[in-house]
């Protein structure tokens, strides 16, 4: 099948997406690779604003060149995702990191926040790459590549404001209405990700609680080694076994600093993507419902109204169409995206598992070497608690 | 001042300045092989033990239970407070059976008259401190109530310490008082009382808290003192630190406990992943509850720290009662350098010393001879009366340092032996809390693995 004869503008047949989701089992057929990275601070009369620098390299044909270098700035990235789901409205397109930290006014433009946003945007372009249909998509190819002056004048291109007035209308009317008969599988998918987004949500805020935590643990043990130090230049006998606690406390308090870099690193943007990734998929439930309750109007529509039965008929079968490959494209996209999910949140977790592993292993090191230290010292066992 | 003789007279004798039990004399109160001497002694104003040969034999003492009660206190209003139960054993033999020979009910305040006496009547003893009245150092999850069982429990273990501790010292086990705290409940606080203790108390509350200063300290109790200052400043410092280290950890382990709940709901709607999170949250559970034990078992190491850092103020008040005692010689011989001086002019008709005597003398005329020499007199006799005062208050001042400088080495030397153990077993808890951490994810992960 030739990839490049399909236009992701048209519904694609449900055959060439199964072969789709074929293809994209093979892992060594990754043919573009895409960076994020280098935040930029630019500064103009009217806002402030970052630039990240996304780095392209592909050997596919359709592109002119093999390796690319632009500069986009967060609105770009929002101006992708809203082509993505306007031309596959019941595909899981990835999400976005949010546009600004709504709890407690953290400056727009602390580091760490410019840091887990250019995490999450290299995450959010990744994923587009790896999904079998997205990836072929003509705007993301021009957000890779086209340079600043091209991509505004390709952003221009496309359905007029009006026009998107008027979709939005008509998909408020038909929400209102709701859609008739859902399928089975549909329902039960929405089921599931009402509780997933529930789970998830809380996961997310008992991981960010964690972190808290932990690191105003860390804080406090940056002072308990110091102060045995301190202790221990007031003492002679005892001198040097306080100062064998003190730097025992100490290299706890750096694996602690490791461990938490860990958990910023591994768990929580996981967890935080796939809170996002919750928020998207009911979107994409609604959507799907949407195309189905359009159908379900115009049929409505055809039983009561006698004329333009022609035109009201082959707008059906238009729409019958539609509803088909959404719901296929859906199908498929769900198991994709669940298969992702399951090897994500458990890779993630394993690893975060495998961290604390190694935290407590570096701190009974240290300290097991400072008994160690003490018996070889004293030559004689450690003296029984006291009663 | 009768009270004051016999303390003067028991501080006077050669105390047996030989340790005093060895490293174990903590378990049980070994004591008694040098209470030989005074086996022979008996006499009804004497505060040193002889009754029964109770000293001869090796004693357990324990603080084995403690009770709610109520009663009504001096203001005859109702109040709860806490007994404690002493029980008093001894045993025949190295390993023979103990025989519970006394056992009674104390409560805190008694615990605290028993230690005022011995402070008043052996100034120059490091003793041991009481556990402390209110509940310091706290994080979240400790009550400040001293009703709180957990408290109350800790406090029971530091009341057995603090007897321990005044058994196993050559000297205060000695002391009638406390033998009779430990074996007559009835009466006890009116034959502290009789002693008189309070009134000297007063003194040398006084004198601990009055700033004055000393010309010639022995250099020795001004490091002393110097150190007990740094030595209760870092302890506090170290257990505020301990405190907030102890409530973060409580609450990095209890936040995992929410995972448990969290990933059972959710693997009823998983069908692969559904066993491996179920599994993963029971561990998160066994993780949250395990830290319960662990700062359990820290607050008792922390609590030893504490007997510590209330040892210093021990110290420290005997280094106050040197620089006091110091204090008080340099004044007297201050006192009776210018009486000799007085003296000397009188009889050398040199006026050198302002007198009002002197200038009432100038202003009014001179003084009759008979008069000059009634003068000379009186000072003559003051000044040989000051002369013995100074002789004993040297000797008092020297003994005082000879007794209390051994007292400091063998506190020195149980402070180091007990504060190595303690940092020793405060190495152990660490080691056993990574091991058990360890455990916990490991499990944690192979579930997640298999999800």
């Amino acid at each position: 099948m030739d990839m490049n004869s399909l236009s992701p503008t048209m519904p694609t047949s449900p055959l060439s997406m199964i072969n789709q989701v074929k293809f994209e089992d093979e892992p060594d057929l990754k043919d573009l690779f895409i960076t994020v990275d280098d935040p930029e601070s630019h500064v103009t009369t009217i806002e402030t604003f970052i630039t990240y620098r996304v780095a392209t390299q592909t050997s596919r044909g359709e592109f002119d060149s093999s390796e690319f270098e632009v500069r986009r700035r967060y609105q770009d990235f929002l101006w992708l995702k809203g082509k993505l789901e306007e031309a596959h409205p019941t595909l899981i397109i990835p999400p976005l990191p949010e546009k600004f930290v709504v709890k407690g006014m953290v400056e727009r433009f602390n580091d760490d926040f410019i840091e887990t946003r250019r995490r999450a945007l290299n995450k959010f372009l990744n994923r587009i790459a790896d999904h079998p249909t997205l990836t072929f998509s003509e705007d993301f190819k021009v957000f890779l590549t086209a340079q600043a002056g091209e991509l505004s004048s390709h952003k221009k291109q496309g359905p007029g404001l009006l026009s998107k007035v008027g979709q939005t209308v008509r998909a408020v009317a038909l929400s209102m209405r709701g859609v008739r008969s859902r399928p089975e599988e549909f329902t039960e998918m929405n089921d599931f990700i009402e509780t997933f987004s529930q789970k998830i949500n809380l996961i997310d805020k008992i991981s960010q609680r964690i972190y808290k935590e932990e690191r105003e643990y860390f804080d406090e043990m940056k002072e308990y080694g110091p102060i045995h130090a301190l202790w221990s230049e007031s003492e002679e006998d005892l001198a040097d076994m306080l100062g064998g606690v003190a730097s025992c406390l100490d290299r706890c308090c750096q694996a602690t600093e490791r461990r938490l870099c860990g958990l910023s690193e591994a768990l929580l943007p996981v967890v935080h993507e796939y809170v996002l990734y919750s928020e998207m998929l009911m979107g994409v439930m609604r959507r799907r419902d949407h195309i189905q309750a359009e159908l379900e109007s115009k049929a409505e529509a055809l039983t009561y109204k006698k004329a333009d039965t022609d035109l009201l008929t082959e707008e059906i079968g238009k729409l019958e169409d539609k509803v088909e490959c959404a719901n296929t494209a859906l199908r498929a996209d769900w198991e994709r995206w669940k298969q992702n999910m399951r090897n994500d949140i458990k890779s993630a977790f394993a690893d975060t598992a495998e961290r604390n592993i190694h935290y407590y292993e570096q701190c009974l090191a240290t300290w097991e070497s400072f008994l160690t230290a003490q018996s070889d010292l004293y030559a004689k066992e450690p003296p029984e608690d006291k009663p | 001042m009768e009270q004051a003789a016999p303390a003067l007279e028991r501080l006077l004798q050669p105390a047996p300045l030989e340790p005093l039990g060895h490293p174990d004399a903590g378990l049980e109160a070994a004591v008694g092989e040098e209470a030989e001497g005074a086996q022979d002694e008996e006499g009804p104003g004497d505060r040193t033990m002889t009754e029964n040969n109770f000293w001869l034999k090796k004693i357990e003492i324990s603080v084995s239970e403690a009770e709610k009660r109520t009663g009504r206190n001096a203001m005859n209003m109702q109040e709860t407070y806490t007994a404690y139960l002493v029980e008093t054993r001894s045993v025949e033999h190295n390993d023979g059976p103990s025989v519970l020979t006394d056992s009674l009910w104390r409560r805190y305040s008694e615990f605290e008259l028993l230690r005022n006496y011995l402070l008043v009547y052996y100034p120059h003893i490091v003793v041991p401190p009481l556990p402390e009245k209110r509940a310091e150092f706290i994080w979240h999850k400790l009550s400040a109530d001293n009703m709180d069982p957990d408290f109350v429990e800790r406090r029971r273990i530091g009341l057995e310490n603090f007897l321990l501790r005044v058994a196993s010292h050559p000297i205060l086990c000695r002391d009638r008082i406390f033998y009779l705290f430990l074996t007559q409940e009835g009466n006890w606080k009116e034959i502290v009382n009789e002693t008189g203790f309070q009134l000297k108390a007063d003194s040398r509350l006084k004198a601990l808290n009055a700033t004055f200063r000393v010309k010639n300290p022995d250099k020795r109790f001004t490091e002393l003192k110097h150190y007990s200052d740094e030595l209760q400043s870092v302890i506090s410092h170290l257990l505020r630190v301990r405190a907030r280290v102890a409530d973060r950890l409580y609450g990095v382990y209890k936040v995992h406990g929410n995972y448990g709940r969290v990933f059972s709901e959710w693997s009823a709607i998983e069908k692969e992943m559904g066993d491996g999170l179920q599994s993963a949250g029971h561990h998160m559970d066994v993780y949250a509850s395990s830290i319960d034990d662990i700062l359990e078992d820290e607050e008792h190491y922390a609590d030893q720290l504490k007997e510590y850092l209330f040892y210093a103020e021990a110290l420290r008040a005997v280094c106050r009662k040197h620089e006091l005692m110091q204090y008080d010689l340099e004044m007297a011989a201050q006192d009776l350098a210018s009486k000799k001086q007085q003296c000397e002019e009188l009889s050398t008709g040199t006026v050198r010393t302002f007198s009002l005597k002197g200038m009432t003398t100038k202003l009014f005329g001179q003084e009759t001879p008979e008069q000059r020499e009634a003068r000379i007199k009186v000072l003559e006799e003051q000044i040989s009366e000051g002369e013995q005062q100074l002789k004993s208050k040297n000797l008092e001042g020297r003994e005082f340092v000879k007794n209390a400088w051994a007292d400091i080495e063998r506190f020195k030397e149980q402070k180091n032996r007990d504060l190595k153990e303690a940092l020793i077993s405060y190495a152990v808890m660490q080691i056993s809390m990574c091991k058990k951490g360890i455990q916990v994810w490991t499990n944690a992960k192979e579930c997640f693995s298999k999800m």
